[in-house]
C-alpha cells in the first residue's frame, strides 16, 4: 500500500481536504469556529505551554489505513539533528515543559532518534518522555530489537497503538501480521518491566476505532482490554487512550470513499461537548514538524496549518511570548477532539 | 423508490414527542434510564438490545445497536453471537410448540 502522496491523491493536499471539511454536512453549513463561540470560547487561547510534541518524520515500517500522517516506508520527510538541537535549547530554557512527545511516522526510524533521547534526559531529568511506538518497529529489524531497554534506561514512558484485542479488527486497520508482530513486541515490553505492577516503567495503549464510529467509554474499554489480553496473552499494560479518528489525511479518504463523510462529521457535530472543547490540548500542547515549522497541534501540522502568523512559526524563531498569546488555528476537523468525552493525544478529556 | 423503511427516519425518533409531548418524555426518560450502566454494564445491555432488535426485527433498532455496540467495544464474534442468542430464542420457540403438536397426534392418534 502506497500514501496519498504517492499515490498523488487530492486529500494529500490541503487544499483538497479543506475543500471538503468545509462543505455543508446534509445541506447543512457548519463552522467550528460557531460552535467555540457558542461555548465562549473563540478565538482559541492557549493556556499554557506544558506538552512539546516532536514529529520526527513520517517515515514508517507500517502504512494504516486510518494514519493522519499519511505515513509510510515510502515518505522519506524525517527532522534533522540540527533541528533537534534547535528543539533541545528550546526544551532547556522552557521550564512549564513537562512532556516530550515524541512521534512520527516511526520516530525510531530516524537515525538521531537515540541521539535526541539521550540529550533529552541529560538535560532535564525532571521531564516525562514520551514515545509513540507502534511495536511492529521492535521486531522489524535486528538494530530495533533493543529498543526496549533503550526505553527503559531513559526512562521513557511508552504509547502504542493497538486499535483492538482481536487480530482481524486490528490488521484491517494496520496491516496484515501486525497484530501478532504487536503481541510479541508488547510481551517484549513486559518482559523489561513496562507495564508491570510495581514497576515504574508506563506502558500505554491507544485505542482507536476500526471505522466510522465513534469510541466508547475509556474506562470501560480499559477493563475489556486488560481482561483479554492478560487472559489471551499474559499482557500487561497501564491505562488504555480511547482516540477519535479525526477526519484528516487518509481516514478522510476512507471515509470519502465510504460514502460515510457526512454521517460521520454529523455524529461528530451531534456530539460536540464544551467541556471537551474547553480542555482540547493544543491550549498547552504544541507540535514541531519534522522541519521545524511550529504548529498547534499534529493534525493542524498534516495540514499545513501552521499557528498564528505574528508568533514564532519555525522552532529557529523562537518567542515564548508571541506564542502563549497566538490564537489556535481551527477547521472542521477539530471536531474530533470535542465530540461526547473529547479525545487527545492522552485520551478522552472531559 | 418509496419504501416503509427509510433510515434517515431514525433520526426523527426523537420527534415522536410532537404528537403527545408528555408520552413521549416519559418513555425517552425511561428509555435512558433502562441503558444506564446498573447491575449490568452499559456494554451488556447494548449486546442485549442488539439480540431484542434481531428478534423483533427493527431495521433502526439494528442499525442503531450495531454502531452502539461497536462503539462500547464489542468485536463481530460477540454480536454475532448475540444474533444467534435471538435466532435460537426465535427458533426455539417454534420447535417448543413441536410438543403441542405432538400432544395433539396422540391425542388423535389410534
Amino acid at each position: 500500500m502506497k500514501s496519498l502522496k504517492a499515490l498523488k491523491h487530492s486529500l494529500a493536499n490541503p487544499k483538497g481536504a479543506f475543500e471538503v471539511l468545509e462543505s455543508p454536512i446534509f445541506d447543512r453549513s457548519v463552522s467550528f469556529a460557531d460552535y467555540l463561540d457558542s461555548s465562549g470560547l473563540f478565538p482559541l487561547k492557549p493556556t499554557q505551554l506544558e506538552i512539546f510534541q516532536i514529529n520526527l518524520g513520517k517515515m514508517c515500517n507500517q502504512v494504516c489505513k486510518h494514519c493522519h500522517v499519511d505515513a509510510g516506508p515510502d515518505r522519506k520527510e524525517i527532522m534533522t539533528r540540527a533541528t533537534m538541537a534547535e528543539c533541545l535549547r528550546v526544551i532547556r530554557s522552557e521550564s512549564s515543559i513537562h512532556t516530550m512527545d515524541l512521534t512520527g511516522g516511526a520516530p525510531e526510524m530516524n537515525p538521531d532518534f537515540r541521539w535526541l533521547v539521550e540529550e533529552i534526559r541529560s538535560s532535564r531529568q525532571d521531564v516525562k518522555i514520551i514515545v509513540r511506538c507502534n511495536l511492529t518497529i521492535i521486531l522489524a529489524n535486528p538494530r530495533f530489537h533493543d529498543l526496549p531497554d533503550f526505553f527503559k534506561t531513559n526512562r521513557v514512558e511508552v504509547v502504542s497503538s493497538l486499535p483492538y484485542f482481536t487480530a482481524s479488527r486490528t490488521d484491517s486497520q494496520r496491516g496484515d501480521g501486525v497484530f501478532e508482530k504487536s503481541i510479541d513486541a508488547l510481551l517484549r515490553l513486559n518482559q523489561v518491566g513496562y507495564g508491570m505492577e510495581g514497576s515504574d516503567l508506563v506502558l500505554n495503549l491507544v485505542y482507536n476505532p476500526a471505522g466510522a464510529f465513534l469510541p466508547g467509554d475509556q474506562s470501560e474499554l480499559e477493563l475489556e482490554f486488560k481482561k483479554k489480553l492478560l487472559d489471551r496473552y499474559g499482557i500487561h499494560f497501564n491505562s488504555l487512550f480511547t482516540i477519535t479518528n479525526i477526519p484528516i489525511s487518509r481516514f478522510l479518504e476512507y471515509l470519502v470513499r465510504s460514502e460515510n463523510y457526512e454521517g460521520y462529521m454529523e455524529k461528530l457535530i451531534n456530539a460536540y461537548n464544551p467541556s471537551a472543547a474547553a480542555g482540547v490540548m493544543c491550549r498547552n500542547t504544541l507540535s514541531i514538524g519534522w522541519d521545524g515549522y511550529l504548529y498547534d497541534c499534529d493534525f493542524n501540522q498534516m495540514l499545513e496549518m501552521k499557528v498564528e502568523k505574528g508568533a514564532s512559526q519555525h522552532i529557529a524563531e523562537w518567542n515564548t511570548e508571541s506564542l502563549l498569546n497566538r490564537s489556535i488555528q481551527i477547521n472542521n476537523h477539530c471536531f474530533g477532539c470535542t465530540a461526547g468525552a473529547g479525545s487527545s493525544c492522552g485520551g478522552a478529556t472531559a | 423508490m418509496k419504501t416503509y423503511y427509510n433510515p434517515e427516519d431514525l433520526k426523527k425518533f426523537g420527534n415522536i414527542t410532537e404528537l403527545q409531548k408528555a408520552m413521549g418524555d416519559k418513555f425517552f426518560d425511561y428509555y435512558a434510564e433502562v441503558f444506564k450502566e446498573g447491575a449490568l454494564t452499559a456494554r451488556e445491555k447494548s449486546l442485549i438490545a442488539l439480540a431484542v432488535a434481531h428478534a423483533i426485527q427493527c431495521p433502526y433498532c439494528i442499525d442503531a445497536y450495531s454502531v452502539d455496540t461497536l462503539e462500547k467495544g464489542c468485536d463481530e464474534e460477540q454480536m454475532m453471537e448475540a444474533v444467534h442468542v435471538a435466532a435460537a430464542i426465535r427458533g426455539g420457540a417454534s420447535l417448543v410448540h413441536g410438543t403441542q403438536m405432538m400432544n395433539k397426534i396422540k391425542e388423535l392418534s389410534m
